[in-house]
């Protein structure tokens, strides 16, 4: 399989037009790779469960396309689109889904878990939440020790922000002043458990005040919103600043995972919502700048069903582990 | 050379290391000026300065997750967790990151996590701990244990240099015990190597940590009563030298090992299981766990004592070893 490099940040803090519609194609390509998952799951092709990010694409895109080829990410579940803006390709992240050796555990972990990649300065998360946290901050601390200007991001939820591991992170992040930005994707739920019974305060970036550090609360379906304050923190940690806590508030539009129906949820939140789904409102803010017309929208689409095509056939194509190298691996 | 104890020799290891190599760092609690609660580092923040020495809040998970992706940027962190009692604060990122990391997605994580480690000092149960079955449960990550200052400054060095994340605790009694050469600039004791300290054909001693001097110390006391015996320390618990155990049990016919961790689920259970399915039929007689029983350690003396095994304990099981 192909073997991307990171994109490059964008120049300028204002994002030019070319690097809208790149950004709006990621969303697009995050959601199609999401819904082509869906239905090869319901059609049984995958073993195991797969995780909807439904309606965080603004949250993912946004933000890692805020870093620096240099920079590090470790991301959640529900972060697809930042593993695509990052360069890992559908291919790869659908045989991964598949358990196929072309995945990028060569089928040793499941679904989003374990994506890791070095090259590409992704680093894979674990299932105990928010375990990446610490990592990431691992490597800021890393940046700082060798004196490089680089910067570490790290996603953690509404839930795994319960965790102690969570308040250690930023803790150590604070008194280290080390380059760390944590994205803390409040979508209200945590598997069944709403926001009123996982806290008490109001908005989880009241907790930096408790670090001293600066905690943002962002509109998290908007994309333009997610970037700006993603590179204001970047800029900030690379600049010796210190670490964020951006609050990005957003709303889980399906279930925790592929087989949950979460009937737990109201209808009526999930309608509010999706009238303020970040693709769409991506669209209606390009238009209004005459970036994104009928013609070009149908063109990104195109290109995405295309690429989602050739990616599964490349995927379904590549073989299952051999169970002989199951034992190989277990030490470097 | 010089004459160094067990926690000089780990104190050698460290400077030499972090000397020859930038990317070795270490943190801890109390590791920085104040040189660590049993002085193990000390003299390396005066040396180093706070970029390579940091005094960490009281935060294993948070700590050692910080190693675990200082790891995955190439540096080799040393983490100091004050008694090894308290590595179950930050259990979760060794045995779900740091140890299934490479296995998944190839990345190595090369980091030291080292701890004061067992009993005979009257320090109760939570300052006096063998946990050591917990990890090397945990395939993915490596159990060193040393039993002398010579061993701890090479396999620290070896555990320092090993692209895997390894598990490295001293026998905090032997800490100050006894000086004895120990070669001066870098080397390595193999991991994975076990020693043989005494020679005999009546029986085997298998032993790490604080249990070898007691097991050498037995192993001469049946000897003057003409009983001679194998004593091998392991050195390293995860991966366990398979060979050495072997080859011992296969000549003597009888075999008794010695940790002074509890009995039940632990390293002699696994010893015991490996000799009775590889060297069944040269076996005499059932192999013989003599270990702490299985409740946490007491701190009274007499309870202590009764609780950690010892050289005339020894002596006497390992008596009615050969002799059945």
């Amino acid at each position: 399989m192909e073997r991307p490099t990171p994109r490059a940040i964008p120049a300028e803090a204002e994002l030019s037009s070319d690097e809208k519609l790149e950004l709006y194609y990621f969303m697009v390509l995050t959601r199609a790779v999401d819904e082509r998952c869906h239905t090869l799951f319901k059609q049984g092709r995958i073993p195991g469960s797969i995780f909807s990010q439904l309606g965080h694409e603004a949250i993912a895109c946004g933000s890692a396309f805020a870093l620096g080829p240099n920079d590090v990410v470790a991301r959640m579940h529900r972060d697809l689109g930042s593993y695509l803006v990052r360069g890992m390709s559908p291919a790869r992240i659908f045989a991964q889904a598949l358990g196929r050796v072309g995945g990028q555990t060569r089928g040793r972990d499941v679904n989003t878990h374990g994506l890791g990649d070095a090259s590409l300065g992704i680093y894979g998360y674990v299932s105990h939440l928010p375990q990446s946290l610490p990592v990431a901050l691992g490597a800021a601390f890393a940046f700082d020790y060798r004196n490089e200007p680089r910067v570490a991001m790290a996603y953690t939820g509404d839930g795994s922000s319960s965790q102690g591991g969570f308040h250690e992170t930023l803790n150590i992040a604070s008194v280290l002043e080390a380059p760390l930005v944590i994205v803390l994707e409040n979508n209200g739920w945590a598997y069944s458990t709403p926001t009123s019974l996982q806290y008490k305060i109001e908005d989880l970036a009241e907790r930096a005040k408790g670090y001293d550090i600066p905690g943002v609360i962002v509109d998290g379906n908007d994309v333009l919103a997610v970037y700006a304050a993603s590179r204001a923190a970047v800029e900030r940690a690379r600049s010796g600043g210190g670490p964020t806590l951006l609050e990005m508030k957003t709303m889980r539009m399906r279930g925790h995972a592929a087989h949950d129906p979460a009937d737990y949820v109201p209808n009526e939140l999930l309608e509010r919502w999706a009238a303020r789904d970040p693709i769409a409102l991506f669209e209606a803010a390009l238009r209004d700048e005459d970036l994104l017309t009928d013609s070009t929208r149908a063109e990104v689409h195109a290109r995405v069903e295309a690429e989602i095509a050739r990616a599964v056939d490349e995927a379904e194509s590549s073989p299952f582990p051999d169970p002989d190298t199951l034992t190989d691996g277990v030490y470097a | 050379m010089a004459k160094l104890n067990l926690l000089e020799a780990v104190n050698r290891a460290l400077l030499e290391e972090m000397e020859r190599d930038d990317r070795v760092f270490v943190l801890g609690e109390d590791v920085g000026a104040f040189g660590g609660a049993f002085k193990a580092t000390a003299g390396l923040y005066e040396r180093f300065g706070r970029r390579r020495v940091i005094d960490t809040p009281m935060c294993e998970y948070g700590v050692i997750g910080l190693a675990i992706g200082a790891g995955l940027q190439g540096l080799r962190p040393v983490v100091e967790i004050q008694f090894a009692d308290f590595i179950s604060t930050g259990f979760d990122p060794i045995v779900q990151y740091a140890a299934t990391t490479h296995w998944r997605w190839g990345a190595p994580i090369p980091i030291v996590i080292r701890a004061p480690w067992g009993g005979g000092n009257r320090a109760g149960p939570f300052h006096s701990q063998c946990p050591e079955a917990w990890f090397a449960h945990v395939p993915g990550l490596k159990v060193v244990i040393p039993s002398n200052p010579h061993d701890a400054k090479g396999l620290l060095i070896a555990a320092i240099r090993d692209p895997n994340p390894v598990i490295f605790f001293e026998p905090k009694y032997l800490y100050r015990r006894e000086r004895v050469d120990v070669p001066d600039g870098p080397f390595e004791v193999p991991i994975g190597l076990a020693e043989r300290r005494r020679s005999g054909n009546d029986a085997t001693i298998i032993a790490y940590g604080a249990m070898v001097p007691e097991a050498v110390q037995a192993a001469d006391a049946l000897s003057r009563e003409g009983m001679e015996c194998d004593v091998i320390d392991l050195r390293t618990v995860s991966p366990f030298d398979r060979e050495a155990v072997a080859s011992s049990v296969r000549r003597t016919g009888r075999l008794a090992i010695v940790h002074e961790a509890r009995r039940s689920f632990s390293v002699g259970s696994e010893i015991a299981a490996f000799a009775s399915e590889e060297c069944f039929w040269d076996l005499d007689v059932p192999p013989l766990r003599i270990t702490a029983p299985d409740t946490p350690v007491p701190h009274s003396p007499p309870l202590e004592d009764r609780y950690r095994p010892a050289a005339a304990r020894i002596v006497d099981e390992v008596r009615k070893l050969v002799r059945t």
